[in-house]
């Protein structure tokens, strides 16, 4: 019997052992910061000749600061990074870009280094940037680019797209544009045109003259086409524009007012309202059979609808329970069900790209905010109040939001002056989009390259 | 015959036990019961350590020293080539090198009026996480050594004691609010995903990091997860940034290995 037990406690002693192998800590680490992500952007390099080339063509003196400075402020406005002062750079970017020495960028605190070259290329520009991980002490991106020259701007977004996504996992937003309504003169005769720009504020165009007042532009989420409300005739239609051609055509050819239209995700089919004896409903046009499907049929007013990326939900407003909020259906009209039930007016829903979340303009005690909420309506949160503010429109990541606020510009409340602005989505990162002119009803393009 | 089958009893009844003992669930419930408070009870280790404390600032305070000569030592290099930037050589050889590389592009460069990718000379891009031990400074290798002896010495009659028991709170803490401090949560991470990565690290006793390890490293090259990437990259360079990290004075043996679990999600969420 001992001999048995012996044996016996011995097995036992050499099954228990693996226990003591696995024992080692876990520790959980579930918060981190949220401080702006530290990046150096060395200037990108350019040989003498190449500087004079390009000096000739653009007239920059140094096209590879330019380009530089281009990126640095992307990342700043996008809130997630913080590009380190120049001045602190102690490696000349020629080098750096070659092989950078990471004890001097990590010395500034850089965590992420971004370096480039520039060159002359039989009258194109030919940029390449790598993105080196400074602590990790290696390269983790580089791509290069050719264009014409004067395409210099968007090479600098194309980057900072790059780099965003790189970093943070998601898409950039930076090489795309925003449609919007100019406006200029006294309000009682506004002035109201077409206008589109990049995200940053330059390269503005105007797209119409501004005989006819212009509302609600809106972007084809896969090509260069608009939509929008014009006034003809005193008649508000919702009309297609081509930006490449210029060309014009009125969607349809309704017996009342259609108004806000906006594209579906696969670009094919417009979604807006209609219209009729006090009654507003929500029509879907397919733009290649010019087809007409109702999708809404209520006495209330139905309004402001908008697809979810997928294309099988849409959201809008209408004022059926008694006052204006926000509903979800099925892309056929069925299933509608009510999503806001906070205190005071939801209007203006618009799905985010990401499919996540619903922008909304809420008005309440006299004040409006720009919020999103969830698809079933949940966590919502508001992300900035004011006198008057409106017209959310998501940025193609699905991270920042651009809208129109008004303000007033003498305290008899007289004159007012009406700007965009963008916000992202932990509501502290709230910035003043520059633009020429008074303007309203901003919409975000998708990226122009991928 | 009676005593086979007592044997065999005894045999199939501890087997139960063993199997129950190691099943997963029921190992970890048992780590998640509240009396490992009981852990915070040992406070005496850390009585015991306050004779050796001196010792150890001291020799803190060597490496810091030791520290603070290394850079300005390398100070002088730096502020040369700051000042002559284009006095530093170009080598040749590796501006060819650059070349060579655009050349053994699959397609050739198209320029058309739009602005285009030519060229995707990203290197590989095989994540090794192994490649971090590289990383690491090979002086503070050799001053670890130094801390490792001593602490051998300080250590050896607490270790017996603590054997395999785990961080107390304070010291758990204190390492997560380093850590904290030093990760940068990438925001444009998906938040409906299993956002977590778990990194085994083996440590030296002053905190550096010797090996890191990502332990769904597969994981990382699956289609659709490639924000993975992103999110393991984060926590590697949060620990790399942290270190040395703020491990306990005493019981070496203890916490040589750890293992972090970097979960987003809670901050993405909220």
């Amino acid at each position: 019997m001992k001999k048995y037990l012996k044996k016996i406690s011995l097995i036992l002693f050499f099954l228990f052992l693996p226990f003591k192998a696995f024992a080692f800590i876990e520790i959980d680490i579930t918060r981190g910061n949220l401080d702006p992500f530290p990046v150096a952007v060395s200037p990108l390099s350019i040989d003498d000749n190449s500087k004079i080339n390009f000096e000739n063509i653009l007239s920059i003196e140094n096209i590879g600061s330019e380009i530089s400075i281009i990126v640095e402020n992307n990342l700043r406005a996008s809130g997630i990074f913080n590009p380190l002062n120049k001045d602190a750079f102690l490696q000349a970017p020629e080098i750096a870009h070659l092989k950078p020495r990471f004890e001097d960028w990590n010395l500034i605190k850089a965590q992420a280094l971004i370096t480039g070259k520039i060159t002359y290329d039989e009258g194109k520009l030919r940029v390449e940037f790598r993105l080196w991980d400074v602590l990790a002490g290696k390269e983790i991106l580089a791509l290069a680019f050719t264009t014409f020259p004067n395409n210099w701007r968007r090479v600098g977004h194309i980057i900072s797209d790059k780099v965003y996504e790189r970093l943070t996992g998601e898409k950039g937003y930076f090489d795309t544009r925003i449609i919007y309504v100019a406006e200029e003169g006294p309000k009682t005769q506004r002035v109201k045109k077409l206008a589109i720009m990049d995200q940053d504020g330059f390269n503005n165009k105007f797209l119409t003259l501004g005989n006819e007042l212009v509302l609600t532009p809106r972007f084809n989420p896969t090509s260069q086409m608009v939509t929008y409300l014009s006034y003809f005739k005193n008649l508000p239609r919702v009309y297609l524009l081509d930006i490449a051609t210029g060309t014009q055509e009125v969607v349809g050819d309704f017996p009342g007012m259609t108004f806000a239209p906006r594209f579906s995700p696969d670009g094919k089919k417009i979604i807006m309202s209609f219209a009729k004896d006090g009654q507003s409903d929500i029509y879907i046009m397919d733009l290649e059979n010019r087809i007409v499907e109702r999708i809404t049929n209520h006495p209330s007013i139905d309004t402001s609808p908008s697809f979810s990326p997928d294309g099988k939900y849409i959201t809008f407003n209408s004022d059926r329970s008694g006052y204006q909020q926000i509903y979800v259906m099925d892309s056929d009209g069925n299933n509608v069900k009510r999503i806001s039930f906070g205190d005071g007016l939801y209007g203006t829903p618009v799905w985010s790209p990401r499919g996540d979340l619903i922008a909304f303009t809420k008005l309440h005690e006299g004040s409006f905010y720009i919020g999103v909420m969830r698809p079933d309506g949940s966590g919502e949160r508001l992300l900035t109040e004011n006198f008057y503010q409106e017209a959310p429109s998501w940025s193609p990541n699905g991270r920042i939001l651009i809208f129109y606020r008004e303000t007033k510009t003498d305290q008899e409340g007289d004159g007012f002056s009406a700007k965009l602005w963008s916000i992202d989505l932990t509501g502290y990162n709230e910035r003043l989009i520059k633009t020429e002119t008074d303007a309203s009803d901003p919409s975000w393009s998708s990226l122009l390259s991928n | 015959m009676n005593k086979n089958i007592i044997i065999s009893s005894f045999l199939h009844f501890s087997m139960i036990i063993i199997t129950t003992m190691s099943l997963p669930f029921l190992t970890k419930k048992t780590n998640d019961f509240p009396p490992i408070i009981s852990v915070e009870l040992i406070q005496i280790s850390e009585k015991t350590n306050i004779p050796f404390a001196p010792k150890e600032k001291k020799i803190v305070e060597k490496i810091k020293e030791e520290q603070k000569k290394l850079v300005s030592e390398q100070a002088p290099p730096k502020q040369i080539k700051k000042e002559k930037p284009d006095a530093v050589p170009m080598p040749e050889e590796k501006i060819k090198k650059v070349e060579k590389i655009k050349d053994d592009k699959q397609n050739p460069e198209k320029i058309d009026n739009e602005v285009k990718q030519v060229s995707e000379f990203e290197k590989k891009e095989l994540f090794d996480p192994n490649s971090i031990a590289a990383l690491i400074d090979k002086s503070k290798k050799d001053t670890a050594e130094i801390i490792d002896n001593n602490d051998k010495k300080i250590t050896q009659d607490q270790d017996k004691n603590l054997g395999n028991v785990g961080l107390s709170l304070s010291e758990e803490d204190a390492l997560k609010a380093q850590i904290f401090g030093c990760w940068s949560i990438p925001l444009g991470l998906p938040y409906n995903e299993d956002l977590m990565v778990r990194i085994k690290l083996e440590l030296e006793p002053d905190g550096s990091v010797v090996k890191s390890e990502i332990l769904d490293h597969a994981r990382m090259n699956k289609p659709g997860q490639n924000f993975y990437k992103v999110l393991a990259e984060s926590a590697l360079r949060a620990i790399k940034l942290c270190e040395p990290l703020k491990v306990p004075a005493t019981g070496y043996e203890r916490w040589k290995e750890l293992q972090l679990n970097f979960d987003a999600s809670e901050m993405l969420e909220g």
